[in-house]
């Protein structure tokens, strides 16, 4: 009986130990990668030329299709944009944006002096679209498939490794 | 200059601290019963270098010497003189040497005041604490020392996070260090029991006061920094179950367990092996704390500037203190003939016992279970204040109950706890209960039963306090007081109003019973921030009340930061707190309102509960 | 006796006003859920870009007639079970939730027959 005990204790702590040198060597931040390989059902989003709405229907025949979400106000999203010009020129993806609580002409403003990327427009004027797509903070870009299911998330603005990334998978098509 | 002072005094208190256990060894050796003069001297020789090498931080603070690294990181020439020296312990390396400071200082006063004790067991102690003491030495020497300077002399310090910059947060953390780093003595004196055999009665009347000490500070450092996170964070709540927070409430448990069974040690010569885990786990969990504090391996509001390398020598320096312990309670344990006896004081201080391990392993694992899940399932998950409260709530009702109850019992004699009186508090209890709804007119099935359980400990105690068959004062008044702590807090959380919009400046609002005017908006320019104090009329439409409340957005410049600062409103009966923050790209305000009833009478029944320790301490202090 | 009957009257009373209470409320639910964006605070304490998105798309949802548990499926499915702060009882959870139980039971039980043996004792 005392045995059983003495080896439980041990066991325990040394798992105790053990545990907290794993997670050492963990980084404890945040991610939303829970939101990839799940099926994006029910899309739905204002367009931003008119009153009419974007739904998974629009998105069908695309093979792959990249949901930015951005804005005039968003300083990252100004890094992000080049990068985003170059990918609208992939013959596999067609990106649609999502303009995320911001002011019509503000918005134009910002298409007109840095181009525009967008295959779609959308826009999410007090930000309640953003949460069904799991966003908390922009620039953000979500990459689905045919199907629209989530192969990718990038939380923060698009870098060239991003951008590279995204590449290599709708080419490979 | 300072750097090498510094250091070199640290460097002594290695030597000194290895000296000491050199001659501690010796002196075991001789068999009489005299501790070597030297020992005695060279132990205070290490609380004074160690002090003055404190100094020497505190004076480079001071005159803002930035050819150190910790200096040039933590401080700025402009800060007030007070939050230079309080910057001192405000960050990693700083704090540890107040961690040394304490347990050199626990060290010697635990040397010199136990002299009517064997010299084994005295020695014995001396030599753990000094380990442990080079453990820590170790640690500032040779990851985190604050004497490390930077080439070439920067002009000017990175300054000090304003958040930190509050009074409140200045003394909270020497407070709860003396509470927690405290229960390093009774870690060492519990070892020490076990090996020199020395124990029960002599060994629980060595630690008592020391117990009671690290209590008293604990308890206090815990109100201090809710007090801080009250006033400061801007939030409206004074506990919200963090990790950081939990790691200075895990001790606390094991304090106030051990507080009782010491009890029961003294009195009866029962559960001396439970005392001596009770001893050994509140350090443990101490060093614990720390280890996940600094690591970073936690998510919180609190998080030091984080680096895993701490984190390790901090986690060998656990694992070898809980393989010293697990190995020496496995080696040295037998089992007692205990004398408990159903309805004595023994079994109620048993209870106690239970419940505190109940609190501490439900806390104890709603922190480490994200951890643990993150680590080995990489999933990641938050437990937080909602979790706490419905686990915990619940049997503290039960708890309360017992606590009224447990204290009227004898000690070994059976004898009946009169019923009827008990049933008779009970019934006022409930009356209280209802005049309470009926004048908030507001209810919930746990918040009645929280309100109705601590109504019944305060009448007892009061009861007891009336009948002075025991005058056992101290203890009466812990118990009371944590009953009103509980009361106040229960009321406090479930009559808490809160209001929560958006406002521009000239606009008026009416919600409810009250209306809310922005007034005016000013800016000023303070020597180092920029501050917009808006100006805010309350009016209770029906009382006719009415309040001006002035909350503050400031600007920071070094380092750049945006910080809120509440207004609040204190008076007997409640506190009224508003917070106002911008709305980006808005020229809306969003107001967030909270009228919180008796609030200050929870800071009061707290600093009533640890009163009640000192009570006991000075009690203890006359009767040895 | 008399108590007795004093006693289950008030707690009669004392249930039946209180059960007839159940409502859904909006700031428990802003209470139990995360701010993503910032350290350790939930949305109900913040007053970030996210909180205040999140505070609306609450409110909508219970317009919509969800109940809190749909909310607290809806918001986790998106963000993972991190934006909750009271876990869901599921198996990866169980013992989070169970453990503290049965270290009350047992501890009861100890508690019990140490003083039980010493009954018979004596």
């Amino acid at each position: 009986m005392q045995k059983i005990i003495k080896i439980t204790t041990s066991i325990f702590f040394i798992f105790i130990l053990v545990v907290f040198y794993i997670s050492l060597n963990n980084t404890s931040d945040y991610d939303t990668e829970n939101l990839v390989g799940i099926k994006l059902e029910k899309i739905k989003l204002e367009s931003f030329e008119n009153k009419k709405y974007l739904t998974n229907e629009n998105l069908k025949k695309n093979n792959f299709t990249l949901i930015n979400f951005w804005a005039s106000w968003c300083a990252p999203c100004r890094v992000e944009h080049p990068f985003l010009m170059e990918l609208s020129q992939e013959k596999n993806l067609k990106i649609l944006g999502v303009n995320f609580k911001d002011k019509r002409n503000n918005a134009l403003n910002f298409l007109d002096n840095l181009g525009n990327p967008y295959h779609y427009l959308a826009k999410d004027d007090q930000g309640k679209q953003s949460i069904g797509f799991g966003i908390y903070g922009i620039p953000e870009s979500i990459l689905i498939d045919k199907d629209f299911i989530v192969i990718k998330k990038f939380v923060g603005p698009l870098n060239l490794e991003d951008l590279n990334e995204i590449k290599k998978i709708t080419n490979l098509l | 200059m300072l750097s090498n002072i510094g250091n070199s005094l640290l460097f002594l208190n290695v030597i000194i601290s290895l000296l000491i256990i050199y001659y501690s060894y010796n002196c075991l050796k001789i068999s009489n019963n005299l501790i070597f003069k030297k020992i005695y001297n060279l132990s205070l020789f290490q609380s004074t270098s160690i002090l003055i090498c404190f100094f020497t931080l505190i004076s480079a603070f001071l005159i803002s010497d930035f050819s150190l690294i910790n200096v040039y990181q933590n401080s700025h020439s402009l800060k007030p003189v007070f939050y230079k020296i309080s910057g001192t312990w405000g960050n990693h390396e700083g704090s540890l040497l107040l961690w040394v400071i304490i347990l050199t200082i626990f060290s010697f006063l635990f040397l010199i005041s136990n002299n009517k004790h064997p010299k084994d067991y005295r020695l014995y102690t001396l030599i753990i604490q000094n380990l442990l003491i080079l453990g820590f030495l170790f640690f500032i020497l040779f990851n985190s020392n604050p004497f490390g300077i930077v080439n070439p002399v920067p002009k000017e310090g990175l300054g000090l996070n304003p958040i930190l910059q509050d009074p409140a947060l200045a003394i909270h953390p020497p407070l709860l260090y003396v509470g927690f780093v405290g229960s390093s003595i009774y870690f060492s004196a519990a070892m020490a029991s076990m090996i020199s055999n020395y124990n029960d009665k002599p060994f629980a009347k060595s630690i008592k006061s020391w117990v009671l000490i690290s209590w008293v500070f604990q308890t206090l450092g815990i109100l201090v920094g809710s007090i801080w996170a009250y006033y400061e964070l801007g939030w409206g709540g004074f506990w919200f179950w963090d990790p950081v927070e939990n790691a200075s409430l895990l001790p606390w448990f094991a304090m106030t367990a051990l507080l009782h069974s010491l009890l029961v040690l003294e009195k009866r010569k029962a559960l001396y092996f439970w005392t001596i885990i009770l001893c050994l786990l509140t350090f443990t969990l101490s060093v614990t704390g720390t280890f996940l504090v600094r690591s970073g391996i936690l998510n919180s509001v609190h998080t030091f500037a984080n680096d895993p390398t701490r984190g390790i020598y901090i986690l060998i320096f656990l694992s070898i203190m809980i393989s010293a312990s697990v190995y020496l309670l496995f080696t040295k344990y037998k089992p007692e003939k205990s004398h408990v006896s159903a309805n004595s004081k023994e079994t109620f201080v048993l209870i106690n016992n239970w419940f505190m391990m109940f609190y501490l392993l439900t806390v104890l694992l709603g922190t480490l279970y994200p951890i643990f899940l993150d680590a080995l399932l990489k999933s990641k998950i938050s437990v937080g204040p909602p979790f706490y409260n419905s686990v915990i709530i619940p049997v503290v009702v039960v708890f309360l109950v017992f606590m009224a109850v447990g204290p009227q019992a004898k000690w070994i004699k059976n004898r009946f706890i009169n019923l009827k009186q008990l049933l008779a508090i009970l019934v006022g209890a409930i009356i209280i209960n209802f005049a309470i709804i009926y004048f908030f007119k507001s209810y919930s099935v746990i918040s009645n039963l929280i309100i109705i359980s601590s109504l019944f400990l305060i009448i007892s105690s009061l009861f007891d306090f009336l009948k002075k068959s025991e005058t056992n004062l101290s203890r009466i008044l812990s118990h009371l007081s944590f009953g009103f702590l509980i009361f106040f807090i229960g009321l406090n959380h479930n009559f808490s109003i809160e209001k929560d919009f958006n406002l521009k400046l000239g606009e008026t609002k009416i919600i409810d019973n009250y209306k809310f005017v922005l007034k005016d908006l000013e800016l000023y320019n303070q020597s180092n921030y920029k501050t917009i104090i808006g100006k805010l009329q309350v009016r209770n439409v029906i009382t006719n009340e009415e309040r001006i409340l002035k909350p503050e957005i400031r600007i920071y410049e070094n380092p750049q930061t945006l910080t809120y600062e509440a207004s609040i409103l204190t008076n007997f009966f409640k506190d009224h707190y508003l917070t106002m923050s911008n709305i980006d790209r808005s020229e809306y305000y969003n107001i967030k309102f909270q009228e919180k009833p008796l609030m200050i009478w929870i800071w009061i029944s707290t600093i009533a509960l640890s009163f009640g320790g000192f009570l006991s301490l000075f009690r203890n202090a006359k009767n040895n | 006796m008399k108590f007795k009957i004093i006693l289950t009257i008030l707690l009669v009373n004392f249930y039946s006003c209180v059960l007839s209470d159940e409502i859904i409320n909006e700031n428990k639910i802003h209470k139990n859920l995360r701010c993503l964006v910032c350290q350790g605070q939930s949305i109900s304490d913040s007053n970030s870009d996210f909180a205040i998105t999140l505070k609306i798309v609450v409110k909508d949802l219970i317009e919509q007639g969800k109940t809190e548990d749909e909310i607290y499926n809806f918001l986790s499915e998106k963000y993972g079970d991190w934006i909750l702060y009271k876990p869901k009882l599921n198996v990866v959870n169980f013992l989070l939730w169970f453990l503290p139980y049965f270290v009350l039971l047992l501890g009861g039980l100890i508690v019990f027959f140490i003083v039980r043996k010493n009954v018979k004792k004596t």
